[in-house]
């Protein structure tokens, strides 16, 4: 996982309220946000010896810049995002022809049936967890399924806080999983306890997962995650990561940080 | 009671949505039932679920819905049935639906339609407009019938506990050699006695036991008085009544102190070679041949009586149908109405009879055999009562109750 989908933050603000985080009249700083996000770039280029693929910005689609929520890639075939809320439906065009012209295989879900993409579908090899309830409807796992020919697990998501699934769960290549227990029902964590020994789960705080300690980016044995997270780094250190903090307030303003701002692409 | 069925797919076993689901439906206030689940063979395999929601009104169904739609639950397309034409006549085509005793609808251009003449083990033709849909049976079914098939656009209604707190009521479908009978008679009577007021059909479908152990004298009675309706019995029954009027023997045997006559073993056969010169039973009761009896009784009452042939039957009597197909479709024809059917002392024709009717007729079903009371049982009526008892004591006990002085 090492290939990676950005968006540059030339259009980014807060132009809508779409989740808790968002205020419009608060608003993000958008020179810091530019300096953020650069920041990001060069430690996963730098550090973690990621490639970063660059989307080219479209103005008046300020979310833009979270390229984890315009789909989910498997090897050469993507299954685009259907957005839930109408302000992010203009950005599932420019997504799309990026896709054709970079020879994936596009498939779309029928209308009306909304999926968010990697923002609320995430695994490993051979074990996916899929968010559902706030943004993804979970009869496009179904679908999704089978175009990628993957298992994936339904997970409920129930606090309006955590309203995709890679804010409150993020899988690692060492098959460990940092997540939140409290944004699942007890459906959801008996499910994810079942598949995911204890040893392997490491539950984040509350004011870590505040700060997004699970909207991580995990690039072999580097995790690139949001600063403010003291415990969970211990923790992921005494696993044998090299877990790097970047400051990205700006973004956390709309309610993403370093995960929903990359899509992996293979 | 409103239900819907919905359907789950997918990873439902692992991430615990089937719990979920059946949790959220217990919350909302209704209840459900597992019609199937299939589990997947490996994890990558999804699984299947489908359930019924019940729900006490159409609202909180609804409710019902909309919360576990969330959740995936998609409520299950209901399609017309489909039918296909019967390739030959007596063949139904492949994969042709095959009816139960219980109130069954089939789904035509929409509309859930009742399918008349239910009884199990049969075929359901639709007409020329895929309307009225009836049961056929093998045998009846015509090249070019439209005979529904698969199972889709067809429900059945389990019965419900029937409302009336009678014996039929409380009784299920047990049976006991070892319960004290004389409630269960009385309550049988009190049926009996309502049936009548309400000119509803009683039928009786009996062996020639009845005779040979004197329940000849109470059954005639029952028949006079109005409470039996519809009669079947084979060759024997009638053919032994008739011996007992003209000899006052049953298969030679005295029927007032038990002691073979002389020359008796031929008087079934003289009996029936009697009828046979008469040309009929009726003809025979007409001319007042006959003048005392079931038979006598059934003729001068107007009582439908089928008489279905077995293989070993001497003669036959004139009006015995030889032929099972025939017979079944004679016993058929006269089930109309019938809400009340004690099965006496006969196997065969308890168990054919069994079989013709359908779930909500209740039955009483009385042999000395407990097989039989048993058999008839399973069927899985709520209103069958087994008796385990000797029949000519059961019409007695019976007759008494209604009114009979011996």
């Amino acid at each position: 996982m090492s290939r990676l989908l950005v968006c540059p933050p030339d259009h980014y603000r807060i132009a809508y309220e779409i989740n808790p985080w968002m205020d419009v009249k608060r608003g993000a700083d958008p020179m810091v946000a530019r300096v953020q996000w650069h920041a990001l770039v060069a430690m996963l280029e730098k550090n973690c010896g990621a490639t970063l693929e660059r989307i080219v910005p479209v103005a008046g689609l300020p979310d833009m810049v979270f390229t984890a929520n315009s789909g989910i890639v498997a090897g050469r075939t993507v299954v685009l995002s259907q957005f839930r809320y109408p302000e992010r439906r203009p950005e599932e065009p420019p997504f799309e022809r990026w896709f054709q012209e970079h020879g994936y295989q596009v498939k779309r879900l029928s209308l009306g049936l909304y999926f968010e993409g990697a923002g609320d579908m995430l695994g490993t090899r051979d074990l996916w967890f899929g968010g559902y309830l706030q943004r993804t409807d979970i009869r496009a796992y179904r679908y999704v399924g089978e175009f990628l020919g993957r298992e994936i697990l339904p997970l409920e998501l129930v606090d309006p806080r955590f309203y995709h699934l890679d804010t409150c769960f993020c899988p690692l290549s060492g098959g460990e999983v940092i997540w939140f227990p409290g944004a699942f029902d007890r459906y959801g964590q008996a499910a994810v306890k079942e598949r995911i020994p204890a040893e392997k789960r490491i539950a984040v705080p509350e004011e870590e997962a505040m700060r997004f300690a699970c909207n991580a980016v995990c690039i072999g044995k580097h995790i690139v995650i949001p600063e403010g997270c003291p415990i969970t780094m211990e923790r992921l250190e005494r696993l044998g990561y090299a877990p790097h903090a970047v400051g990205l307030s700006e973004f956390i303003k709309s309610g993403g940080a370093a995960k929903c701002l990359t899509l992996a692409l293979d | 009671m409103a239900h819907e069925t919905i359907l789950l797919h997918g990873h439902i076993i692992d991430s615990l949505l089937l719990p979920k689901v059946l949790d959220l439906i217990l919350q909302y206030g209704g209840s459900f039932e597992l019609a199937h689940v299939r589990i997947g063979k490996t994890r990558e395999e999804p699984s299947d679920a489908r359930i019924i929601v019940h729900a006490e009104s159409p609202e909180r169904l609804a409710e019902i819905i909309a919360a576990v739609q969330a959740h995936g639950a998609a409520v299950e397309k209901e399609a017309d049935c489909q039918w296909l034409e019967a390739p030959v006549d007596g063949v139904f085509p492949d994969d042709f639906y095959a009816t139960t005793h219980l109130p069954t609808e089939v789904r035509v251009h929409g509309k859930w339609v009742p399918v008349k003449g239910i009884e199990m083990d049969l075929g359901i033709r639709l007409d020329r407009d895929d309307l009225a849909p009836h049961t056929v049976p093998m045998a009846e079914v015509r090249k070019g019938d439209r005979i529904v098939v698969g199972r889709e656009g067809i429900r059945v209604t389990p019965l419900a506990r029937p409302a009336q707190l009678d014996v039929f009521g409380f009784m299920g479908a047990q049976v006991s050699s070892e319960r004290p009978h004389g409630h269960l008679i009385a309550g049988i009577a009190r049926r009996m006695q309502a049936l009548r007021k309400s000119e509803a059909k009683i039928l009786l479908a009996g062996g020639p036991a009845i005779i040979h152990g004197g329940g000849r004298e109470p059954l005639a009675w029952l028949i006079e008085a109005g409470y039996i309706h519809v009669l079947f019995c084979g060759n024997a029954l009638a053919a032994h009544d008739m011996e007992a009027h003209l000899y006052g023997t049953s298969l030679g045997l005295r029927l007032e102190g038990g002691v073979p006559s002389h020359h008796g073993h031929e008087h079934h056969l003289r009996t029936i070679n009697r009828i046979r010169a008469i040309g009929s039973i009726e003809e025979a009761v007409h001319q007042g041949v006959i003048t005392t009896g079931i038979m006598a009784a059934c003729v001068r009452r107007g009582v439908k009586v089928v008489m279905a042939g077995a293989i070993r039957d001497d003669g036959p009597l004139p009006g015995v149908i030889t032929d099972s197909v025939q017979a079944q479709a004679a016993m058929r024809a006269a089930l109309p109405g019938v809400e009340l059917a004690l099965l006496v002392a006969s196997t065969l024709h308890a168990v054919a009879t069994g079989n013709l009717l359908p779930a909500s007729v209740p039955t009483v079903c009385v042999d000395v055999n407990p097989a039989v009371p048993t058999k008839l049982a399973d069927r899985g009526s709520l209103q069958a009562i087994g008796l385990v008892m000797d029949a000519a004591s059961f019409l007695r006990e019976l007759a008494r109750q209604l009114g009979w002085k011996e």
